[in-house]
């Protein structure tokens, strides 16, 4: 028998019981898409949480103070110490690797900001002028913070868009004075509109040099070290400068954690990737419920075409032949089902990227094809037995019907 | 061509053997026409179902143009079915969501026999058999005589040598079922064995030969063989 009068016989079968194909489809379909539109999701996550990291700067390394290593019981930690802090000098030091670009401390608070009447509490940065390149901001007005001395503390401030416009309006903003805390800052920029970014809204922030937050919330420690590597081979390297140097200069206790932005990355790479494909396998686990399915409506099948078979058997099919066309009949009806499947995830994928816009929603490549081959896995080895069944039918009794 | 030798079947009923066929010793030639009779339960069909290879015999042999196709297995057996054997059975056995064409067409895409040598054969089967005009049609919108003839058709398409008709006539009036046994009769004049098995004594004294059967035993025959 030709493998295309096999096809046409599969399909003029399946064509002779429209619902009973069309629900079979349909359990197929709704597997296949179910794994599509969750890893999907998945993936978005993923994406999202990467391109969130990537917004924070390249090569990034970033020193926090404190220790958060159990690696055995330092002697503060006996004496009952706090861990020291990070100076501003601690900063600098950091400087003399040579595996480091840049750098740009940190310092966070919130003041309340005030010009004539109008005033609210706002989240103020410190920090210097590299931190516009580190953190890969964007200027809108004006200019960043002056470079220069890092413990010169110069009234100068460089709002978010959205104090800007709460605060002036339609007024030039740039030339300005404005009240933060108790000390009168003029205002020499005005940030790029640039939205969220790690649960930061840059819009909604006012930068001053680190040395004048210092001062306006009575601190000398830094919140973070944000270093930037000369390259992305650089990293490590600058990392354990950063380690060395901090070690040096706190008199031989680690009491800083370093990490880079790529181990986090990657740590959150990697649960997010898992993540996907645990949602993907649950989701599988509804293609081998509609491979059950499609099993039992076989074995339906062969038992309402018994006098067919009985028939195909006289009129001179061997047995494997008619395993054939029951397999053709399995093989056809996951194919049509994972493509109608296919269709469908990519269209709810679509509609979630719609309603989600920030999600980068799409199904990974590896998903889809593992999606469809067990679509066509399970149909094909579901349909073993019914098949099988089929082929060892008695002519004589399948012609009698009974 | 068809020879039976000390062929017997017996089935297991509950845990006691019945014997449908015993001792059974028969020879068929090309061009015989044979009519096999007897009450039901006598075991004409299942001699009919062994000379078709849809059985086996338990004990016996059974040769087919000079080799023993007892023998053989099942896609053996199932070869010779397709070259050799033609069957029409009582209830016509279409497929019901194929067209006559399609029907007529079945046995030889089955045997892989290429689509143009097909659709040629198909056509003039249907010409054949007057029912050219039929040949789109389902058998649900066929005629009972129509049925019966595109399963006529059907079973020569293949050119086989033997045609086995169980109760051809059994669900057609007598007017078509004469119209019927006609058709059958002209195969016989191309040389094929025609072996009917009927309780019909109409339809059973149209044979040249004429086998009559009790349990499972020929008891008598009358005319002669070719």
């Amino acid at each position: 028998m030709r493998l295309i009068d096999v096809a046409q016989f599969a399909t003029g079968s399946l064509r002779g019981s429209p619902t009973r194909t069309l629900l079979m489809m349909l359990a197929m379909s709704i597997g296949v898409a179910a794994v599509v539109v969750l890893t999907a999701l998945g993936e978005g996550a993923r994406r999202y949480v990467i391109s969130q990291f990537s917004s924070l700067g390249t090569n990034l390394v970033i020193v926090l103070p404190g220790r958060t290593e159990t690696a055995g019981i330092g002697p503060g930690m006996l004496l009952g110490q706090t861990p020291r802090e990070i100076s501003l000098d601690d900063a600098e030091a950091v400087l003399r690797s040579r595996a480091v670009k840049r750098i740009a401390p940190l310092t966070v608070g919130s003041a309340m900001l005030s010009r004539d009447a109008l005033n609210r509490e706002v989240v103020v940065l410190g920090s210097t002028s590299d931190l516009l390149e580190v953190r890969h901001m964007s200027l809108g007005l004006g200019k960043f913070l002056p470079e220069g001395d890092i413990h010169e503390s110069a009234s100068v401030c460089v709002l978010g868009n959205l104090i800007r416009r709460e605060l002036f309006g339609n007024e030039q903003a740039v030339g300005q004075w404005v009240r933060l805390g108790d000390r009168r800052f003029r205002v020499i920029g005005v940030l790029a509109e640039q939205g969220e970014s790690m649960g930061m809204r840059t819009d909604e922030l006012v930068i001053v040099p680190v040395a004048s937050a210092h001062q306006l919330f009575n601190t000398s420690g830094l919140f973070r070290i944000l270093i930037e590597a000369k390259s992305r081979d650089a990293i490590e390297q600058a990392k354990r400068d950063a380690e060395e140097i901090m070690f040096q200069r706190h008199k031989g206790e680690k009491d800083v954690t370093v990490i880079t932005q790529d181990a986090v990355l990657a740590t959150f790479d990697r649960i997010l990737t898992a993540l996907t494909m645990a949602v993907g396998g649950i989701a599988a686990i509804s293609l081998a419920v509609a491979g059950v399915l499609i099993m039992n409506v076989m074995l339906i099948a062969v038992a309402q075409r018994v006098k067919e078979i009985g028939l195909l058997k006289a009129l001179g099919a061997p047995g494997r032949q008619i395993r054939a066309l029951f397999f053709a009949e399995a093989a056809l009806l996951s194919t049509i089902g994972s493509a109608a499947g296919l269709v469908l995830g990519y269209a709810g994928s679509i509609i979630i990227g719609q309603i989600y816009p920030s999600l980068p929603v799409s199904p990974p490549w590896w998903a889809v094809l593992a999606a469809c081959a067990t679509a066509l896995g399970t149909g094909i080895l579901f349909s073993v037995w019914p098949a099988r069944r089929a082929a060892r039918l008695d002519p004589v009794t399948a012609l009698a019907g009974r | 061509m068809i020879e039976f030798s000390q062929v017997s079947r017996s089935f297991t009923v509950g845990d006691q053997q019945v014997a449908a066929l015993r001792g059974i010793d028969l020879n068929i030639t090309a061009g015989d026409y044979v009519s096999i009779m007897g009450p039901s339960g006598s075991g004409k069909s299942t001699l009919l179902n062994l000379i078709g290879l849809l059985d086996r015999p338990s004990s016996g042999t059974y040769k087919l143009d000079g080799g023993n196709v007892t023998a053989l297995d099942d896609v053996q057996q199932a070869r010779v079915r397709s070259e050799k054997i033609g069957f029409v059975f009582q209830s016509f056995h279409l497929v019901p969501r194929l067209t006559a064409a399609m029907n007529i067409e079945l046995p030889m895409i089955l045997a892989g026999i290429p689509p143009a040598e097909r659709k040629t054969r198909v056509v003039k089967l249907l010409e054949n058999y007057g029912l050219t005009d039929r040949a789109d049609h389902r058998p649900d919108q066929l005629s009972g005589g129509q049925r019966q003839r595109v399963a006529i058709a059907r079973a020569t398409s293949m050119h086989p040598a033997v045609l086995l008709a169980d109760e051809p006539t059994g669900n057609l009036d007598q007017t078509t079922g004469k119209e019927v046994m006609s058709l059958l009769e002209q195969l016989v004049e191309q040389n094929v064995a025609l072996i009917v098995v009927t309780h019909d004594p109409v339809i059973g004294g149209r044979a040249v030969r004429q086998i009559h059967m009790v349990d499972g035993q020929i008891v008598s025959e009358t005319g002669r063989s070719k």
